[in-house]
């Protein structure tokens, strides 16, 4: 833009990467989706870290949210329902060298693909998984989901969604092998770009819950919030989410939580009664299954015939 | 008095000299965990190795340990052993090997034995505390003497205590020491076998099975009547392997230089896995164990679309879960192999026995049109073979490549030759140069609809892979045009393929009164059955195509020799008379009804679900009855 080919840095890049170098088609979500936040915050993150485009792969599953690789500029990969992160764990898996996103929803992780998330955070691969979060189906036009509020009129459940909302963080915290997981709200751009930073910045599942207001189908479900930031709790620690002063001036709620400590974390993620913001668990030290997966790939030609020759001989008469 | 020979073997005074025969069916049957199965491949293992031909398949109970002593439970091995190459599990046994009575009387119901059929019966039962135990066995053994079976009663139990404390474990050697005397086996090789099978377990028990092993070898030198020989007279066979068909595919997947094998495990099929699990990374692989089916064909997808060569093993209910992932797969064009280990079905249906009924649900089992190609190896040879060619076609025609093997070749044994190991099997590096941005993601020739993919790390070649419909550069198009012609682009890969291919070969005459069309596994059964057939006169050729989608060239011009055409398969038909049943409402055999809609012939279909494999035997009584018709 203008000419410029750097942003006002002294480093010389060999290659210089632009926002725009990031970004894909037009995005098309409703007007005040959360959604569009969450997109320019990851461009932002990207950018931030000078990653080639051609290293990054964004993989989704099916709904809204999953819309996102086709509005990045890297390569994507647009999945089926629910199996978003297996595809991006075997993205990952033979491909060490790439940079994996995957963007879910909360139909798509916490409902049909259920089983992939406890696995997947089990297996730790390195990628940022991000869940916007806005408790409702909103691609297939307002359904329940299983964050829906008790009593949220849905065309599924007109009279009220019946049963109690899934709590995702005490979930995945007790996945063993859990490494990360972070809260934020897709409304406050410093805290939502300081989490998915940290996200990125974290060498194993980095498990992100974006509450995400969808302004048609659950203007209810954040609408609350944005009105009163009371319902909400800063998690802050100098390990945790930075948080500067206009973070902390609109979450008056604060309590200093060090994210190394699961079962406070647990403590905190099951008291319903305040929505917990920022980093909530964090063990940097978890086993990453890349190391297993990535196993064998230095073989040379002539070694792996040599080991398919030896294999035979085992069966050889 | 008897004496030790240098090799260790003891031998009677009055050494009966061994009779030739051209070949032998064994069975050996027991309880489950009783090691059947360890004697049987063993005694396999040493026939093949003093070259004779061999084909051993296990008879395997759906339950881990079902109850003792219950015709349910039969558990064990047979063993056909030939003078020339073996390539099926023939008729009925000449002899078997039975652990207790009751496992008998399955196989005496499935029509495993005959008449004269030997029985070499453990006869502790007769002596057994419980009352009813006894008359069962007496009872038993009455029942088999009337169905014309020859019953020897053998003290194996007795024997054995005198070397072990638990006869459970080691009265399978002890068996393989009375068969390998009866059929006069290479004593030295099943020797080294033994060690080899425990090498694992240290010197001591080695020598407590070798120990086992001779007793029966001493028993059956001075006690049984019975002495075989089966010379080999296959010549040098030159460098030779033993396996199942699923290791061969295992074996397959490491030579083709795949990056990844990932699987959930599934009864016939995981046993694939088993062998290279240790040693794949040595090959440059890695298996991954996903917590689904579905999870591992994504999987395997994922790892696809970043450029590495993947791979997904499975049968019957894994394929049905997988089915959506699959069809991205050939939505969007994603190189995979998808090996499916057939077993009956629906549902649960059969998890251990063989039915060659996943074709039309391969073929046809996706939303919408969902072109993709399916081979389908006769032999256990081609289980390591299709897999590499499956590779290559799956990346030459970007899209998952169906290999259907079935729990019949998965579980047969035999040898087949070692293959030279090629570097041209191997998978490429990825290509991580830049990709001309002009160039688009799809980039469809209008004739082969074939096209070059670009592979993340490539610059400029930056698209999102998607599951819609979508444009050759991979965006979101719902308009009419883009669906009509990327339907017709990735039709026309399969018309691309069909154009490299042959005609099928024709076993037998060119032309003829009945042709037999066979696909995978029954093979070796339908050619045993043709030539027996021709050898009586009769004039019958069969075929058996391994491309099945795109299907062999040819078909109808070979139909038109033949006054009749035939399939013989193991799934369901409808046969005319039954109840019901008429021209009209009859089903045909898979294979049978895609001919039929191909050819426009009138193919007729025989096919059984009995849950074994083809035999022989059944397949010449029923083309003789046709063809007498």
């Amino acid at each position: 833009m203008f000419g410029l080919k750097a942003d006002w840095s002294l480093e010389v890049f060999e290659r210089y990467f632009t926002m725009g170098d990031y970004a894909g088609g037009e995005a098309r979500w409703c007007p005040g989706c959360g959604d569009f936040a969450v997109l320019n915050t990851v461009h932002r993150v990207l950018h931030d870290a000078q990653l080639p485009p051609e290293k990054t792969v964004a993989v989704s599953g099916i709904g809204c949210s999953s819309r996102l690789p086709h509005y990045m500029g890297t390569y994507g990969f647009h999945g089926l329902h629910g199996r978003a992160l297996p595809f991006a764990n075997g993205v990952k898996s033979r491909r060490p060298d790439l940079d994996v996103w995957v963007a879910t929803g909360d139909g798509d992780c916490f409902s049909i693909g259920a089983g992939h998330w406890i696995h997947a955070i089990r297996y730790n691969v390195d990628m940022v998984v991000l869940v916007f979060d806005n408790a409702i189906y909103g691609l297939t036009k307002k359904q329940t989901s299983p964050t829906s509020p008790t009593g949220l009129s849905t065309n599924t459940h007109p009279k009220g969604a019946p049963l109690p909302a899934m709590n995702p963080l005490t979930t995945t915290l007790g996945i063993t092998n859990v490494s990360f997981v972070a809260q934020c709200v897709d409304w406050n751009p410093p805290h939502l770009y300081e989490t998915i930073k940290k996200a990125h910045k974290h060498r194993g599942t980095s498990f992100v819950r974006i509450i995400q207001r969808c302004p048609v189908f659950s203007p209810d479900f954040c609408k609350p919030l944005q009105e009163d930031s009371s319902r909400m709790l800063l998690l802050t620690h100098e390990k945790g989410i930075p948080a500067d002063d206009s973070v902390r001036r609109i979450f008056g709620e604060q309590r200093e939580h060090d994210p190394g400590n699961w079962i406070e974390a647990m403590s905190i993620a099951r008291d319903e009664r305040k929505i917990p913001i920022g980093l909530l668990y964090h063990d940097p030290d978890a086993p990453v299954y890349d190391d297993l997966s990535s196993r064998g790939l230095e073989a040379t030609n002539a070694e792996k015939i040599a080991a398919v020759n030896r294999a035979f001989d085992a069966f050889a008469i | 008095m008897t004496t030790k020979t240098t090799s260790g073997a003891t031998e009677t005074p009055k050494q009966r000299g061994a009779k030739i025969i051209k070949e032998h069916i064994v069975e050996v049957v027991s309880d489950s965990g009783e090691g059947a199965q360890k004697c049987g491949q063993t005694f396999g293992s040493v026939s093949g190795k003093m070259s004779n031909g061999v084909w051993t398949v296990e008879i395997i109970p759906a339950e881990i340990q079902p109850p003792a002593r219950s015709p349910a439970g039969a558990s064990g091995i047979r063993i056909r052993l030939a003078s020339k190459r073996v390539t099926n599990m023939g008729d009925e046994a000449d002899l078997v090997v039975a652990f207790n009575e009751q496992v008998l009387f399955s196989r005496v119901a499935n029509g495993a034995y005959k008449k004269g059929t030997i029985v070499l019966l453990e006869n502790k039962w007769s002596e057994d505390p419980q009352e009813s135990i006894r008359q069962q066995y007496a009872a038993a053994v009455k029942e088999f003497a009337e169905h014309g079976l020859v019953v020897h009663e053998v003290p194996m139990e007795v024997e054995c205590l005198k070397l072990v404390k638990d006869a459970r474990k080691g009265k399978n050697m002890f068996v393989l020491g009375m068969l390998c005397h009866i059929y006069s086996r290479d004593l030295d090789k099943a020797l080294a076998e033994i060690a080899a099978t425990f090498a694992r377990k240290g010197d001591k028990v080695i020598k407590a099975n070798h120990d086992l092993f001779q007793s029966g070898y001493d028993y059956a030198a001075s006690h049984i009547d019975y002495h075989w020989e089966i010379p080999a007279e296959q010549g040098d066979l030159g460098p030779t392997l033993v396996t199942n068909g699923n290791t061969a595919v295992g074996l397959g997947v490491m030579a083709a230089g795949m990056d990844l094998v990932s699987m959930y495990p599934i009864t016939p099929a995981t046993s694939a896995t088993h062998y290279i699990a240790d040693i794949f990374h040595e090959a440059g692989g890695f298996i991954h164990q996903a917590e689904d089916e579905i999870a591992a064909v994504a999987y395997a997808v994922g790892a696809s679309f970043a450029g590495k060569t993947a791979c997904t093993i499975t049968s019957g209910p894994g394929m049905a879960l997988k089915t959506e992932v699959l069809g991205l797969a050939v939505m969007a064009e994603i190189p995979l192999v998808v090996v499916d280990v057939q077993r009956g079905g629906p549902s649960t249906g059969l998890p251990t026995k063989v039915e060659q009924g996943d074709l039309l649900s391969t073929l046809y089992g996706m939303p919408g049109d969902a072109p993709k190609i399916i081979i389908a190896p006769a032999t256990i040879e081609e289980c390591f073979h299709f897999v590499i060619l499956a590779r290559k076609l799956a990346e030459a025609f970007r899209g998952p490549v169906f290999v259907l093997t079935d729990a019949n070749l998965a579980t047969g044994v035999q040898p087949w030759t070692r293959p030279v190991l090629s570097e041209d099997w191997l998978a490429a590096p990825i290509d991580q140069g830049a990709w001309d941005r002009n160039v688009p993601a799809y980039d469809w020739n209008e004739t082969t609809g074939l096209s070059q993919r670009p592979i993340p790390g490539q610059r400029g070649g930056e698209y999102v892979l998607t599951g819609l419909s979508h444009t050759n550069r991979s965006k979101v198009a719902y308009d009419s045009d883009t669906n009509q012609t990327t339907c017709e682009h990735r039709s026309r890969k399969l018309a691309a393929l069909a154009q490299t291919l042959n005609p099928p070969e024709i076993h037998g005459d060119e032309q003829g009164d009945l042709l037999v069309v066979g696909w995978g596994s029954t093979k070796g059964a339908i050619e045993e059955a043709v030539d027996l057939l021709r050898e009586n006169g009769h004039r019958v050729s069969s075929i058996h195509p391994r491309f099945i989608s795109p299907m062999e060239p040819g078909m109808q011009e070979i139909f038109s020799r033949f006054k009749k055409v035939m399939t013989v398969e193991i799934n369901y038909s409808d046969k005319l008379g039954d109840p019901l049943i008429t021209e009209e409402t009859r089903r045909y055999a898979q294979l049978a009804g895609l001919l039929r809609a191909k050819t426009l012939v009138d193919v007729d279909c025989w096919s059984v679900v009995y849950g074994h494999p083809m035999q022989p035997g059944l397949i010449y009584s029923e083309l003789e009855q046709r063809l007498r018709a």
